[in-house]
């Protein structure tokens, strides 16, 4: 085999590539070949919900490079998600140009409602699907690079800097429901109708939308691993468990962590604009601080610093979360709220330590 | 031109790799250097001089101020007069720790701090001088050259056996020793160590004293330390601390008799003999 070491020593990793590897071929087989009368048919709304899980996984592997590797416990990473998502939602809602219910052909229907009588200058240009995908990794990357390079820079670390970043989505929440803002404010943008002249409604499409999303979490899975492999992750563990070691070893700690806090929020940013086309909407909620705690929740579920872990815990957690907010929709927080006590308190390492300590005691 | 390099060093964008002057013999300067944290000095008019190649130790109770002279000497504590200077032309005052480290000053934390995760050669690996430039931290390969280095720390402080170890499995002092092999791989001209052989063996501090006697000479090594035993069996050249000032310098035999001295800390009590 021709693998780089770094990928050949990662067994879990090459299970997950190889899982990702079958969905990728087999949910649009079972969605798009089998009749739907079939016992093995995938409905649209199945392939949608499994993408919509990985996009999660995604976030959840962001969230792990800078929480596990890096010890920075982000709070606030829902919103560079969100951030990729309103981009692409722009994308599709300039994609909906005359078809909208106001028949405008450059307006979207929230601005006509509101009077408004031409499109908002950072609106121009998201009309360019290459424009919008630019921006996917820009605008998340930007705000995190200049929220960590002040954070960082000023020394805030530990629950202060957990704080500030709960703090910094909350912000950006209530900016977005303004409906001034020029977003859509409480709706948010919806009512999409295509993606490259493609349905949104239509089966390939949503296929198609998918096996993205599987690529996407492979690629910024092998990003991370590869990363951690390098001398860099190295230098992340090091802040991790002693930054004032690295710092009298002669790392510039702030920059590192400015760097890689970055990366991750375009990590996270991608994950929110396959999400919004797959979901149909984006709206403020998505900043909601509890997003943001849910995502952390489902690294610890999965056992962090791992980055397989990350993925693990964000699909089954959520696929919990969808059959109990289904079956039992009041118990879903409660239920949450004890994963997280329990895993804290009992699995400090979460599932993948579980299975590690099962595979040592064999 | 001059002014925007400087204000780059102020904010630690542009590190002067500047060899270090020490022709006049004397390594590091530290002239009259006052710092206080709420009113309360802990610093307090300090003049202290590291002849090059020496090996100092410094002494004193707690709270004499040994941890924050360090903190000055490595930046991370900017004091409030005074000046700091390594050999004759660099202010350390103007840099931030990473440069600090980087033109070869090495500190040792009281605690054993190693990389616990990682390996002891991958610990080594990461304290190797120029390693730390952002550029080098993804594309680097070790060259023949870092190899060697690596492994004559490694045999310098007795790990040869443990390279592949993980840090966080080493006793006690092999974890000191391989803080004081991270330093080496820094390649330092000033080593500053503090309270090396704390919860070490007899055994144990009698290697850590070759060790430290061994690297004087070549660099200057300052000890802070609290067991006199030790401090016996190093340092000719001892200084003692008191409320943030210098008290007395000289050999231990003399300081041991100087009624001042004693007042103030070796007669507080039997511990520290």
């Amino acid at each position: 085999m021709l693998l780089p070491h770094w990928l050949f020593s990662d067994r879990a990793g090459l299970v997950l590539l190889a899982v990702l590897a079958v969905l990728g071929v087999g949910v649009p087989i079972l969605n798009l070949w089998v009749p739907p009368d079939h016992p093995l048919y995938l409905s649209a709304y199945t392939v949608t919900v499994l993408g919509k899980y990985l996009c999660y996984a995604l976030l959840a592997v962001s969230i792990d490079l800078v929480w596990g590797y890096m010890g920075i416990l982000t709070l606030g990473h829902a919103a560079f998600f969100a951030l990729g998502g309103y981009c692409l939602g722009m994308y599709l809602m300039r994609q909906i140009g005359a078809r909208g219910v106001y028949g405008d052909p450059v307006l979207p229907d929230f601005m006509v409602f509101l009077n408004w009588s031409e499109l908002p200058w950072y609106w121009h240009g998201f009309d360019h699907f290459g424009f919008a995908m630019l921006m996917v990794l820009v605008i998340p990357g930007l705000l995190a690079f200049v929220f960590g390079w002040f954070a960082f820079r000023s020394r805030v670390s530990g629950v202060y800097l957990s704080i500030i970043t709960q703090a910094l989505t909350y912000a950006l929440m209530l900016a977005f429901f303004r409906n001034e803002m020029g977003f859509g404010g409480n709706n948010g943008l919806t009512d999409f109708k295509d993606l490259l002249g493609f349905s949104l409604q239509a089966d390939g499409t949503r296929v198609v939308l998918f096996i993205l999303s599987a690529l996407a979490l492979a690629g910024g899975y092998l990003l991370c691993r590869w990363l951690v492999s390098t001398r860099m992750g190295r230098v992340l563990v090091a802040i991790r468990d002693s930054e004032d070691r690295a710092r009298f070893l002669g790392y510039r700690v702030e920059r590192v962590k400015a760097l890689v806090f970055t990366l991750s929020a375009m990590l996270a940013g991608v994950a929110g604009a396959l999400y919004v086309p797959q979901v149909g909407i984006i709206n403020p909620g998505e900043f909601a601080p509890l997003n943001s705690i849910e995502a952390v929740i489902w690294v610890a579920v999965g056992g962090r610093g791992t980055l397989v872990g990350a993925v693990i815990g964000a699909v089954l957690v959520n696929y919990a979360k969808t059959w109990l907010t289904g079956a039992l929709p009041e118990v879903w927080l409660f239920a949450l709220g004890g994963l997280f006590v329990t895993v804290t308190v009992l699995l400090p390492y979460g599932l993948i330590g579980l299975l590690q300590r099962r595979e040592k005691a064999a | 031109m001059s002014e925007l390099v400087s204000e780059l060093d102020a904010a630690g964008l542009h590190t002067p790799i500047e060899p270090v002057d020490a022709t006049h013999g004397i390594l590091l300067y530290l002239e009259e250097v006052t710092v206080s944290f709420d009113g309360f000095k802990a610093i307090d008019n300090l003049s202290l001089y590291i002849g090059d190649g020496e090996l100092r130790c410094i002494i004193g109770p707690n709270g004499a101020g040994k941890t924050t002279m360090m903190d000055i000497i490595t930046g991370k504590t900017k004091p409030d007069t005074g000046r700091v200077f390594f050999g004759q032309t660099i202010d350390l005052l103007k840099l931030d720790e990473p440069s600090i480290a980087r033109i070869g000053i090495g500190r040792k934390f009281q605690r054993p701090t190693v990389i616990e995760p990682l390996t002891v050669l991958e610990n080594l690996e990461l304290a190797m001088s120029g390693a730390q430039r952002l550029d080098r931290l993804i594309t680097a390969r070790l060259t023949g050259e870092e190899r060697d280095q690596i492994h004559a720390v490694l045999d310098q402080i007795g790990l040869t056996e443990h390279g592949g170890r993980l840090a966080g499995i080493l006793a006690h002092g092999q974890k000191q020793w391989l803080e004081i092999g991270m330093l080496l791989m820094q390649k330092p001209r000033l080593l500053l160590v503090d309270e090396p052989v704390a919860g070490m063996t007899p055994a144990e501090m009698e290697r850590t004293a070759e060790l430290l006697r061994s690297l004087a000479g070549s660099h200057s090594v300052v000890v802070v330390e609290h067991d006199m035993g030790f401090v016996r069996s190093i340092a000719d050249q001892v200084t003692v601390l008191h409320q943030g000032r210098v008290l007395a310098e000289g050999r231990l035999e003399d300081l041991q008799v100087d009624p001042m001295v004693i007042e103030v800390y070796l007669g507080a009590g039997d511990a520290y003999h």
